[in-house]
């Protein structure tokens, strides 16, 4: 009995921080856009403009559901239903600190990816749902765009399980720290097992990884349809793109599932490459910083410190870079990441055979 | 091919720096000024937002702004409605029987404004009317900021007679004018008497 109870607030848990992060991340982001346009922001809900978030999600939740006459109602009523549970599905198996995980799998990594790759369905069933133009347009695009990214995302997370050998995301955090059970070596040569922090993270540990990490960051941006790879949004062509004809709660949903993506993706690369919730600083003679850095409270400070920055990186890269075309995204993913990717996985390979 | 993704990166690395030099430089806000201080184009980096009903922006006493009429200076003379090019302003004159009085650059008036409305919703503030008015009784202020919950709000009506004021004043004209219309025949019938 106790067991389902835990389920359930687990479950609400990460509900709960999933709809308080896509507030904070709506407002920072707000706020990050105006800082670098020379705008202020908003300024007028609560000190600073703190509350517009709020603010506005209370003007979606009185909103009226408007389904089109000629929409396909199951479809168009389903999506974001798919959209966004299958977002929430994938924080399911991220390991927030040591020993602290909502569910450990062996698979998690690839369970993960499966889940993710259900949000593609979502968001076309969105868009054919729609019966909108402008919607079936940009559910195309994002799924073009989503089916290919997918392959250097893989890849390159690929090239990390090789190194870790292991699918749990859990296993794969420990070995890139102090509580390391195996020998953890700078650049394959150092042992620093013993030194921990940020040396002992898996873009140290192999350095290829830095490429893979810049591949999987490049592709995480187009999966969750950010800027620069917003072309399924583009709200100068295609008014908000699959999106478009939902209002109210639903719409809300599908907004809480696009910024509970970039905290997944973001954490998935923290997870994988930038160490998880092992501390960056590491234990220098008898100043044992990492030992004293690393335990349940320090693994979510870090955890989030570290998921935090790569989403401020992600709303950064927005605000500066104008957006591709669709054939420049798909020659960039196809003749430029993916063959990086491989080579990423085929270093890997060599690396594990010759260095470990 | 190396080259080119070098160059995609260098170039990234350039507006990524800009864009946090920008954010960074957000600490601050610019000061507002008015366009006439030596200083306004000094200022380069900062929050350009001026958060309006609480900080405005200082403008120039006479702007191009909402009309306004001083009627005490106003001939109504109508050339101001004649000029107008989307006519916004209506003005009924009543003829005065004597001389009202001097307006302050010393243009003796001789009629009474009955009515002198601007609709303010259809002026599209060219400012040609303040061009052509003689005794320059009609001026553009530095009001920008009104609105109306009502659209006839939006005809600004300066005319200061009432309405009783202005039925006195048609009676005496036309009085005056009867009087005169029975001094003429009179004179009339005498000249034709004369002669016969
Ligand atoms: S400013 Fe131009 S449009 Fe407005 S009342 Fe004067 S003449 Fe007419
Ligand atoms: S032009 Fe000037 S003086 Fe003449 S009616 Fe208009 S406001 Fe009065």
């Amino acid at each position: 009995m106790n067991f389902y109870l835990t389920y359930v607030l687990v479950a609400s848990a990460l509900f709960a921080f999933t709809a308080l992060f896509t507030l904070f991340a709506l407002y920072s982001e707000r706020k990050i856009s105006a800082f670098i346009q020379d705008r202020l922001g908003p300024m007028e809900v609560g000190k600073y403009g703190s509350l517009q978030a709020f603010a506005d999600i209370l003007k979606m939740l009185q909103k009226e559901f408007i389904i089109p006459t000629a929409a396909d109602k199951i479809l168009f009523i389903l999506a974001p239903i798919i959209i966004f549970v299958s977002v929430y599905l994938g924080f399911a198996a991220l390991p927030w600190a040591p020993g602290l995980i909502p569910a450990s799998l062996n698979l998690g990594i690839f369970y993960i990816f499966a889940v993710l790759s259900i949000e593609t369905l979502g968001i076309l069933m969105a868009g054919w749902g729609s019966n909108n133009k402008y919607a079936l347009l940009g559910s195309m695009r994002s799924v073009a765009q989503m089916v290919s990214y997918e392959i250097p995302t893989g890849l390159s997370i690929l090239s990390v399980v090789m190194i870790s050998q292991s699918l749990n995301l859990q296993e794969i955090t420990i070995r890139q720290g102090i509580l390391s059970s195996e020998a953890v070596n700078f650049l394959g040569i150092y042992d620093v097992k013993a030194i921990g922090g940020i040396l002992s993270w898996n873009v140290f540990q192999a350095p290829h990884l830095i490429i893979a990490y810049i591949i999987y960051f490049i592709a995480s941006l187009a999966e969750c349809n950010r800027a620069p790879f917003d072309i399924p949004e583009a709200e100068s062509e295609l008014i908000g793109g699959f999106h478009v004809e939902y209002s109210g709660l639903r719409f809300a949903f599908i907004f809480l599932a696009e910024y509970s993506m970039m905290f997944l993706v973001g954490m998935i690369g923290v997870v994988l490459f930038l160490g998880g919730w092992n501390s960056p600083l590491p234990n220098m003679g008898s100043v044992s910083l990492a030992n004293w850095t690393t335990g349940i409270g320090w693994g979510i400070f870090w955890i989030l410190l570290k998921t935090l920055s790569v989403v401020a990186m992600q709303i950064w890269i927005r605000w500066t870079l104008p957006r591709f075309r669709v054939d420049q995204l798909m020659s960039l993913c196809w003749k430029v990441l993916t063959p990086l990717a491989f080579l990423c996985m085929l270093i890997s390979g060599i690396w594990r055979l010759t260095m470990m | 091919m190396i080259r080119k993704v070098l160059n995609v990166f260098i170039t990234v690395a350039k507006g990524l720096k800009l864009t946090l030099g920008h954010f960074f430089a957000a600490t601050e806000s610019r000061k507002v000024k008015a366009i006439s201080d030596p200083n306004y184009f000094a200022q380069n980096s900062g929050i350009t937002t001026i958060q309006y009903p609480h900080v405005q922006l200082p403008i120039p006493e006479v702007g191009r702004y909402q009309l306004d009429v001083e009627m005490d200076d106003c001939i109504v003379c109508d050339l101001c409605a004649k000029i107008c090019p989307v006519d916004c302003i209506d003005i009924e004159s009543i003829k005065s029987i004597e001389a009202i009085g001097k307006t302050s650059d010393g243009t003796t008036k001789r009629l009474y404004a009955a009515k002198f409305d601007i609709d303010m919703a259809k002026c599209m503030y060219c400012g040609l009317c303040t061009v052509v008015c003689p005794t320059e009784c009609l001026v553009m202020t530095d009001t920008y900021d009104r609105s109306m919950i009502d659209l006839n709000e939006m005809t600004y009506k300066f005319s200061d007679m009432t309405a009783a004021e202005a039925d006195e004043k048609r009676f005496a004209l036309e009085k005056l004018n009867a009087e005169r219309f029975a001094a003429k025949e009179l004179a009339l019938q005498q000249n034709t008497g004369n002669k016969i």
